[in-house]
């Protein structure tokens, strides 16, 4: 095995860089983000989680959900480690994860790490969720070490 | 209990253009090189294009993944007279096998006669598929994937990869090994874009791309058009070549793998697999076969860890097994004997997305066509089930099993 690779600091894309679009059943998610608050999209008869949110509970079919709070921090489930911005092909450090939210078994969600070097993010981390501003003054969810 | 349409359908003409680096057919056109491959399948079948009545696409019939092929415009190119089949797999390249199943349902339907699978892809700037999914509108689905900055396939797949690599200990070795072995198989292929033998020095100097993966991790990008034809076993016997009987195939997947690794919410054991439990589970109950009949696996390869996690599924090794089962040489083809390596099954002897050309899975199926005619320029000794399979992506996932004839 050849030596482990040294990347340095994980950062997040340029926020400029980073859009998201929304519809009836995923802007709640969104709205809560913009308040600080992390989420997911609970089916509000049965309480099987779902993410991202679509219409309907797969498990009970009720189209009634909401979005708890959630305690903002979960586990990393698995992770890349990226080294060029997509954007313009620059060097440029991040790490994409898949995180388990806790509060919320079997929701998911796509972020990144931050705030420690790229090559410590490990599979079973403990992580809490750091807020980023991005265009149209959407909040990005990300996290950093717990 | 078997499949109704067990070798009721047959392969019975593969055509192919030339393969060019990403970019490098212009200034022809998609069509341009769609309909060279159909007309060199028809000729390969012995039949004419005109009696072509029926189309089977894949991947929502589109070029790539971008601009769709339309069956009239066929029609209009190469005169075919009545077309009473046309219909499309949804999704992308995870249907490419699945498309000799459409087929086969045309047929048995006595919808048409003569049925045409294919792929025609040119890769210009606007175009390349390393970065289609980063340049899509943002919606409210990606909205939960793209700001990661997952924006490649290889990003997306080494996320799985990485998972595998902290359940089992599988190695960066083991992904190197499936570059290596397939490699071997394309120093006499004239038409092949990667022929260069490579060591694992070469594979571990190959830059890192989305850690765990390096460049050589990934599949070609490649340009050109690749059709087959598939006809009921009857007509078969009035074709030039031996029939290829398709034995076995399905399409599809379960709940668990779903959208994959654009949605990322698999459970173990399925977020580090390749999403080929499912079809795999098919074409065994339909044939009653498992991997060891197999004779040549043909797995669809555009990313290395992919091959060893579809050896995994088929059961060519157990699950967590894949990376000594590759270590201990066993995807390799003897070419002295035309076997396999330390009682494994060769994989990819013609080279596979990885190193022949990328044609988003269709040259798969034209190696399976040549190794159960024994033709194929590897030929696997006595090849009487070759294996092929399509994805690993969203569902349907699809899975073919050739029979000699």
């Amino acid at each position: 095995m050849s030596e482990p690779i040294k990347y340095g600091p994980a950062l997040l894309l340029p926020g400029e860089q980073l859009h998201i679009a929304m519809n009836n059943d995923t802007e709640g998610f969104w709205q809560a983000a913009k308040e600080h608050r992390l989420t997911a999209c609970q089916c509000a008869k049965c309480g099987h989680f779902r993410m991202p949110p679509g219409p309907v509970c797969p498990e009970c079919s009720s189209f009634e959900k909401h979005y708890p709070d959630l305690p903002g921090t979960g586990t990393v489930f698995s992770y890349a480690i990226c080294n060029r911005n997509p954007a313009n092909g620059e060097p440029y450090v991040y790490v994409p994860v898949v995180v388990d939210i806790d509060g919320a078994p079997g929701a998911r969600l796509v972020s990144n790490v931050t705030g420690c070097d790229a090559e410590d993010v490990h599979i079973g981390m403990k992580v809490e969720v750091v807020w980023t501003e991005i265009n149209d003054g959407w909040v990005y969810p990300h996290f950093r070490k717990a | 209990m078997s499949w109704a349409h067990m070798d009721k359908t047959a392969i019975v003409g593969v055509g192919a253009t030339d393969y060019y680096v990403r970019g490098h057919s212009w200034p022809r056109t998609v069509y341009d090189m769609a309909c060279e491959a159909i007309i060199n399948a028809c000729a390969d079948a012995g039949i004419s294009p005109h009696q072509i009545d029926g189309f089977a696409y894949y991947s929502g019939a589109s070029a790539g993944y971008t601009g769709k092929l339309d069956t009239g415009t066929f029609m209009e190119m190469l005169g075919m007279p009545e077309i009473g089949f046309s219909a499309a797999l949804t999704s992308g390249g995870n249907g490419s096998v699945g498309s000799v199943g459409l087929a086969t349902a045309g047929l048995m339907n006595e919808d048409c006669k003569y049925c045409v699978s294919l792929m025609t892809l040119q890769q210009l700037p606007q175009s390349r598929l390393g970065t289609v999914f980063g340049k899509m509108d943002v919606d409210w689905q990606n909205s939960f994937l793209q700001p990661s900055g997952l924006v490649g396939p290889g990003h997306l797949m080494s996320v799985l990869a990485r998972r595998h690599m902290h359940l089992y200990g599988t190695t960066q070795e083991a992904f190197g090994e499936v570059a290596i072995a397939t490699r071997r198989n394309t120093a006499n292929r004239p038409k092949a874009v990667r022929k260069k033998p490579l060591s694992m020095d070469d594979y571990m100097a190959s830059p890192m791309l989305a850690d765990p993966l390096r460049r050589l991790d990934f599949c070609l990008e490649t340009d050109g058009a690749v059709a087959v034809i598939t006809t009921t076993a009857d007509r078969a016997k009035d074709c030039r070549q031996k029939p290829a009987y398709v034995h076995g195939v399905s399409a599809g997947g379960q709940r668990e793998w779903s959208r994959a690794f654009t949605w990322y919410g698999m459970p173990d054991p399925y977020f580090a697999s390749s999403g080929h439990d499912w079809p795999a589970k098919r074409v065994w109950e339909q044939t009653g076969l498992s991997a060891k009949d197999m004779d040549v696996a043909l797995l669809y390869d555009h990313f290395t860890p992919m091959v060893l996690m579809q050896l995994e599924e088929y059961g060519f090794c157990e699950k967590g097994e894949g990376n000594d089962y590759v270590l201990s040489g066993k995807m390799r083809y003897d070419f002295e004997t035309g076997k396999g390596v330390n009682g494994g099954t060769p994989v990819n002897t013609h080279g596979g997305n990885l190193n022949e050309a990328y044609i988003i899975g269709m040259t798969h199926i034209v190696e399976a066509v040549e190794q159960v005619r024994g033709t194929a320029i590897n030929q696997v000794k006595d090849c009487e089930f070759a294996l092929a399979s399509g994805g690993p992506a969203s569902i349907p996932v699809s899975s073919l099993i050739l029979r000699s004839a």
